[in-house]
């Protein structure tokens, strides 16, 4: 079953002048179709300024098509009086978490989206308690999180949406700013979210490594999707990538590399272990 | 140019019950036209002796030494200093605000009190290094994409002609080729103008890939200070202080765990191809 689905979307960024007159029209998104099924792991890559964020926006009514239509669990975006359900649904985790968090206490901040729901409060407590679980927070539930390494303040803002119970998070870049022990942490957090709470997970990023586990992996070039399919698939287009500004992990490209100097190694090499795998084989 | 941070200490807070110590007794020396590695994890103390290094804090204890004369003797000239060190902080693109490319580039030149000419000449020279095109110069700097901001906001610092370049993570949110424009353009202008670059980065993979030499800071100390090689020899420390070591390192680790004969003494894809082959 199908929890989001773009049909021919388009947006364009409209720019007007001091007297409202619009003076340039950029195309973000350019007839985009895709669906995202329950319980998948999606990756959305693509160079900066391709489009990723502007879709992404759509996902959770932030944003409306200018032409298409966007719908969560069948409800379409543009209409608004699904504008709760559909943010209910779908969260959304940025880039920065500082931008994030508005609590003074870890517990608080991560209270904050259920309060607004209307949640009783002895659930609020419910909530707050299993979301910091699931994201390995709990222990700083009553820190305040100016106190808290990057890592953990995304974690802590990723356990606000999860608060929320929504069936889709939707993670833009939230390891750009992170070192690489908070990096860890978040991808670990999304993966658990995903297999074990059963979270549909959109994640979008330039981190080629993150994304070998994903059910699907969508390209974005010019605001239109330039490439879609596992990352076994994707990862084996060295050269596509490349042009598309992107890259594969370090394992992809030194196996790639070693295949060229001759070795046997079968197919597109995703992980350490199936290096170590092939490189047996050819012994 | 060379800057030697000696017996540095700064306390946040001094003397208040929020007192809290970001730097402890750090010493390194900055030589001319070295390209610096300074890696750490969040909290570690990196963003604090940036801001040493052209006086924007003051130590609470130890000095810091350019050219020999200390810094923070009366009389120091420190606003030259900073026309010298030229810091870029992280998103540096959020402090672009002029109409057009071409007269924000020149914002900081003009503060140097120069000619109008020398002024725009500066902004040409420093924007054709980051490599922005004359179409773009007379756009608003609002209209670029993330890449191409970020780079104009380099080139205003560059228009400073700093003999020391200072970026704290110049490449997060960049995507891939992105992230490798902007690290060879900084190699290049390391090259044409024999300026020091010290490179705050997250990623191992970068300053594997671009440094000379690495500084590691943890807790406000400086752990490491060496070649890139030789600090990555420190696999299981630099993961207990919430790094790491490149992809590729890693990998090498993994196959040696699983009982190949290689050596774990690699940084580069180049490097692993070859000691793959040999084993």
């Amino acid at each position: 079953m199908e929890i989001v689905k773009a049909d021919h979307l388009s947006f364009d960024y409209i720019r007007r002048d001091e007297e409202g007159n619009v003076e340039g029209i950029t195309t973000a998104v350019n007839n985009v179709s895709f669906t995202v099924k329950k319980g998948e792991f999606v990756a959305i890559l693509g160079h900066n300024g391709s489009g990723k964020s502007t879709l992404a926006k759509h996902l959770n009514a932030t944003l409306y098509p200018t032409e298409g239509a966007v719908y969560v669990e069948g409800k379409d975006t543009n209409d608004e009086k699904n504008l709760w359900d559909i943010r209910e649904t779908v969260g959304m985790v940025f880039q920065n978490p500082d931008n994030q968090i508005i609590g003074q206490i870890v517990e608080e901040d991560v209270g904050f989206g259920p309060e607004n729901l209307g949640v009783p409060t002895k659930e609020i407590w419910e909530r707050v308690e299993e979301s910091l679980k699931a994201v390995g927070m709990y222990e700083y539930r009553t820190k305040s999180p100016n106190r808290l390494s990057g890592g953990q303040k995304q974690r802590v803002s990723i356990a606000g949406v999860l608060a929320m119970h929504p069936s889709c998070i939707v993670f833009d870049e939230p390891t750009a700013m992170l070192d690489p022990i908070g990096r860890k942490e978040v991808i670990r957090a999304a993966r658990a979210l995903n297999d074990v709470e059963k979270i549909t997970v959109i994640l979008i990023t330039h981190y080629m490594d993150e994304i070998v586990h994903a059910d699907k992996v969508i390209v974005m070039d010019k605001g239109s999707i330039a490439m879609a399919g596992t990352p076994r698939e994707i990862f084996s287009q060295i050269d596509k990538l490349k042009e598309l500004r992107l890259d594969v992990p370090q394992v992809t490209m030194c196996a790639h590399l070693l295949k060229e100097k001759g070795l046997n190694i079968p197919g597109t090499i995703l992980t350490n272990d199936e290096l170590i795998e092939a490189l047996k084989k050819c012994r | 140019m060379s800057i030697i941070v000696n017996h540095v200490t700064y306390r946040y807070n001094a003397g208040t019950a929020m007192e809290n110590t970001a730097l402890n007794d750090v010493n390194i020396k900055i030589n001319d036209s070295e390209f610096i590695g300074l890696i750490g994890h969040t909290g570690s103390g990196k963003s604090t002796l940036v801001q040493h290094l052209n006086g924007l804090i003051k130590p609470t204890e130890g000095g810091i030494y350019v050219d020999g004369a200390d810094i923070w003797d009366e009389g120091y000239d420190l606003k030259k200093l900073r026309g010298e060190v030229g810091l870029v902080f992280q998103y540096p693109e959020h402090q672009l605000f002029e109409t057009d490319v071409f007269t924000d580039v020149c914002f900081g030149p003009k503060n140097l009190g120069l000619s109008e000419k020398e002024i725009q000449l500066r902004a040409y020279e420093a924007l054709k290094m980051v490599g922005i095109e004359d179409d773009y110069f007379y756009q608003s700097p609002f209209d670029l994409s993330g890449g191409q901001k970020r780079r104009v906001a380099i080139a205003g610092v560059l228009a400073m002609k700093p003999k020391v370049l200072v970026l704290d993570e110049p490449t997060a949110g960049l995507d891939p080729k992105g992230r490798d424009e902007l690290l060879d353009k900084l190699s290049s202008i390391r090259k044409e103008t024999g300026c020091t670059i010290v490179l705050v980065s997250h990623s191992m993979e970068d300053v594997a890939n671009y440094a000379d030499r690495i500084v590691v800071m943890d807790k406000g100390t400086v752990v490491y200070d060496d070649t890139p090689r030789n600090v990555f020899k420190h696999y299981k420390e630099l993961k207990e202080m919430g790094l790491g070591v490149p992809q590729i390192t890693e990998t090498m680790y993994a196959l040696k765990e699983a009982g190949f004969n290689v050596s774990t003494d690699i940084i580069t894809i180049e490097e692993a191809v070859k000691e793959i082959l040999g084993c």
